[in-house]
Formats: structure tokens, sequence, C-alpha cells
């Protein structure tokens, strides 16, 4: 785009009439994120590698733990665990505690930092220098994604068509559900004429 | 009596085909692609009305050129009629509508409902699209849903049809006999993902699909070079989007303002030089076309020309896709014909009549 054409969109015609007012809060709506950096979240898609690697002991650590989470009671340990994983997951890749991670099928990109909360690949309207439609000075989400998971050793998850979200899982721990689901994959494992 | 036209059921128009075997849908659109001839899609403009008369009039002007019409479902994020609603009056007059489904306005609830609705009413194809976001619109202060997108929703309704289930696993009595559409956007970063992208919404359910304007052809061959590789081109039908651009200006305009339409500056530097722009537009149009009909892999066009709906028969026409074959085409049934014969005059009669005189008559 070299030339700067003056862009009078419907938005932009809405947005004049508003009222006019020094307060600005960032990060309320999709227009007005434009403060923001993405310097972290890009971060982690550059080391996508590295972090899938380091995830997988993380889950083994997790699912180690197992008994642990089991004795105290999974409600129990939940409150304290999704403080942490909220914080380290918030900083690492702006994370919306979806609550149903699917970061290690999308190249570590948070795919529900897309305004349009696609979990399944890129809309239409990606710019031409890569940024979001919606929010034109973030780059596009899924533009991250597929580069991420171009790094990954199981980077062709991104082919696997993702479930709708489900929205009472909300403000959950994945971490520990993952655990949970995990350990009971391998408990059937174990005895598989026990669950049947 | 009019002879009976292809792709009719003979119980009336508004009527569903019967099941041909290896066809999901009993809708004509599919018949036409499934028998390998080229398609031609169009977009009608949702009035802002609500009048029935404004939906046939502009569907009119389709009249015997078109395969299918697009019902768009509130196109960048405005306000207009619904794409349930234009269906329900298209499927009436006997046309094939393609419902649009868009998830920014709709959670999945509503979308399945709309879905067997739609069913109900004879729309026989379906097209499922994420929507552009609010912010495009002319209500940028609405809540975007999108709790599903077009990938899940491609999903969601193929369960509906295949296994004749909702989401939630519920049965369904009479599962929905749809033609599955997606939309594809080549000319959109990251374009090494785009053509898998595609895969994965074949995977999930897409029939056919309907590409964003194309504008640069070799970008387009590239797109489909790959696509060919990967073999989606035999379980897709893959209509190419086209339309005219009314001049310079609007394309310097649609290129700054409309995200993911990509048009080289060799298009607005032909435009620019030429003395009727509008022509040239039509022109440009036609070439896109004549060079689009022959990659292979291609089995049809969609045609938007947006505001300009008078030119969709000309660009057809005069671009000679459908090689002398006419698409259906509504036309007055007998019946009708003579009751208008006979009763037309009390349209333009001025009488009044009372009550004591109507008895005296029927005497």
């Amino acid at each position: 785009m070299s030339e700067q054409q003056p862009t009078v969109t419907q938005a932009t015609l809405v947005k004049k009439a508003a009222p006019k007012s020094d307060y600005k809060p960032a990060d309320v709506s999709p227009q007005r994120r434009v403060q923001r950096t993405f310097a972290v979240r890009l971060w982690s898609i550059r080391h996508s590698r590295l972090l899938e690697w380091f995830y997988s002991r993380f889950a083994d650590v997790f699912l180690l733990l197992h008994p642990l989470w089991k004795g105290i009671g999974y409600s129990r340990v939940e409150a304290p665990v999704k403080f942490i994983e909220k914080r380290v997951k918030g900083f690492m890749f702006d994370c919306r505690m979806c609550g149903q991670c699917v970061l290690s099928s999308t190249g570590m990109s948070c795919p529900m930092n897309c305004p349009k909360q696609l979990r399944n690949g890129p809309c239409g309207g990606v710019r031409a220098n890569g940024n979001c439609e919606v929010e034109p000075d973030m780059p596009c989400v899924w533009v991250k994604a597929w580069e991420g998971s171009r790094n990954m050793v199981h980077g062709d998850k991104i082919l696997t068509v993702q479930k709708p979200v489900d929205q009472s899982l909300r403000e959950t721990s994945a971490w520990l559900r993952v655990t949970a689901q995990a350990a009971a994959a391998r408990e059937t494992a174990r005895n598989p004429g026990a669950s049947a | 009596m009019t002879a009976l036209q292809r792709d009719e059921n003979p119980a009336g128009i508004h009527l569903p085909l019967d099941p041909l075997p290896g066809h999901t849908s009993r809708g004509r659109l599919e018949r036409v692609l499934r028998r390998g001839e080229f398609a031609v899609t169009t977009e009608l403009n949702p009035p802002d009305s609500a009048d029935p008369e404004d939906v046939y009039n502009r569907a009119k002007i389709f009249d015997g050129w078109v395969d299918a019409i697009n019902a768009v479902d509130a196109s960048g994020a405005n306000c207009h009629m619904s794409s349930v609603g234009i269906c329900a009056l298209l499927t009436r007059m006997g046309y094939a509508p393609i419902m649009q489904i868009a998830c920014r306005d709709k959670n999945r609830i509503a979308i399945q409902g709309d879905v067997l609705g739609g069913a109900a009413m004879g729309v026989a194809n379906m097209l499922c699209l994420t929507g552009d976001g609010v912010q495009a619109g002319d209500q940028p202060g609405a809540k975007p849903v999108f709790d599903l997108d077009s990938m899940s929703l491609l999903e969601t309704i193929r369960i509906m049809r295949d296994n004749g289930k909702f989401l939630s696993g519920r049965k369904l009595t009479t599962p929905p006999q749809v033609f599955l559409g997606c939309a594809v956007n080549p000319f959109a970063p990251p374009y090494d993902f785009r053509p898998i992208h595609l895969g994965k919404k074949i995977a999930a359910g897409a029939q056919f699909a309907q590409t964003q304007y194309c504008f640069d052809v070799p970008m387009f061959k590239a797109f489909m070079q790959k696509a060919r590789d990967l073999g989606h081109t035999e379980k897709l039908f893959l209509l190419c989007g086209v339309g005219p651009l009314a001049s310079a200006k609007t394309a310097k305009w649609i290129r700054s303002n409309v995200p993911g339409i990509h048009i080289p500056d060799a298009v607005i530097k032909r435009l620019e030089g030429a003395q009727d722009q509008k022509k040239e537009g039509k022109q440009l149009c036609i070439d896109i076309i004549n060079e689009v009909k022959e990659i292979p892999g291609v089995a049809g066009i969609h045609v938007m020309a947006y505001r300009q709906e008078e030119y969709v028969a000309e660009i057809v026409d005069e671009s000679g896709v459908l090689k002398g074959r006419q698409p259906w085409k509504r036309e007055i049934r007998r019946d009708d014909q003579i009751v208008a014969q006979r009763l037309d005059h009390i349209l333009h009669d001025e009488i009044t009549e009372t009550q004591v005189d109507m008895v005296k008559t029927a005497h």
C-alpha cells in the first residue's frame, strides 16, 4: 500500500459521530486495542519448537503428580493452578482462558486472540501485509500460527478440524483437565475390562 | 402448455427435485455441477425493505442466466433483509437460492434451527461463512457472536445431514438434504496455507466453494495448481468469484477499504486508461472469465456485480461460458396466464361496487 487514501468506512463515520472525550480506554473493544504490543506473543510463536518440547515435559510432570492432585482433590487444586495458569499463559500467549487449550495444534499462537475466535484457520479478510482485518495493527493470529506450526515437530496437528468451543469450560484450568483425562486414559489402557 | 424445463419438478416449480444417486441435495445447482456443466452463480443485493416485490424484481434480472442465487447474510456486517427471508421468497418462486450462513450474528442454537427451517422451505444449497467483523458494518457496536467458525459450521451441517443428529447428539426425524459450500480466498496471506486450509474445509464437509473476487489470474492459477496437486478439485466443485469494477476510483477504494480483496496495479492502470471506465470494467471481467474458465479444476463462476446486477446477464452472455445452455428460467404458468387474461382488467378498471349492486347482479 504505497498511497495513503483517506479511509472513510461506515465504522469511521459512526466513530466520528460519537461524543468526543479525553478518556480512551485500551483493551476493551477490538477497535481500541491498537496501543498494545505483541512482542511476547510473537516471541512464543518464534520459539514454538522449544515451547512444544517444554510443554510435553511439563505435561508429563503434571501427569506424574496425578496421585497428588487426586489426593488433594482436583476441585481443591483448581483455584491455585488456574491462578498460575492464567498468569503464565496470559503473559506468554495472551491466553483468554477458554479452558480447552489448543496451542500445540496452532503453532503456539492462541486462536482466541483472533477477534473472530477462529479455531480452524484464517478468515478471508487477512490484509496483504499479514495483519488482522479487525485490528489493523495486530499480526493475524493464523498467519503466525501457520509460521509457528512449521517449526514444530507435530506441526501438522494444525490440519485437524477443531470442535467448536465449549463455552461452559471458560475460566477453568486446561492443564488439570488434560492431566485428568490422560490419567483416565492410562487407567483404561492398564485394565481395559474395568471401564467397559 | 409451456414445456417442462430440465431440473424442474412437474408437480410445481417450488418443489424439490427427485433424489438422484450420489447427490446429497435435491436442488438444481448440484445436478448442474455433477453433470459436469459449467455453472454460473450470482449474488442478490438484499433489499432494505419489507416488500417481497423488491426481492422478486432483483431476482428477475438473472432469469435464464444463472444456476443459483446467493442470498447474502448481512454482508459486510450491514443490516439487510435476512438470508432466510430471501430464501423463503426465492424458493416460493422456484429459484435455486444458496443460503449464506455467517457465524457473526448467530450462535449454534440459532444456526441449527435456521438450517432446518431453510431446508424445509426447499433451500438445497448452503454456504458456510465466518462473516465479516462487526467493525466493517453500519453497527460497529454490535456484539460479535462467532460461536462457531466456518469450519465447525460445515461440520455441524454435515453431521445434521449425514448422521441425522444435532451437534448435541439429539436425533432429527428428517435430516436436511443440502449441498454444502464454503468460501475460499486464495488472494490473502498465508498464501501457502490456503490450499491446505481448503483441504481442511473439504474434510469438514464442503462440496463446493466460491472464491473471493479474482483480479489476479496468475495468483489464482498458482493456487489452483496446488489445489489440484492435493487432489482437492476431484472432491469439490470450485467456482471462481468474478465481478465488474465500476471505475478506477471504486477499485482503489475497494483495495484500501475492503480487506481480503486483492486488486493488482495493472488492473487499476487499465481502468484509468480507458475512455469509458464502466465498460472497461465489464470487459475486464469478461477477459478474466475467459482466462479462468480454461484453468483445469474450475467448475464454474460466481459473478458478484454489486449494484451492477443488470450487467450479469451481459457478462455471462458475452463470455459464452454457458456454451448455449440455458439455465432454469422462471416462466408464467399456463393457468396463471389464463387467470391474468380474464381478470387482469380488475387491476386497472376503476369500478366501485357496492354490496347492494353485487347482490343484484348475482341474481
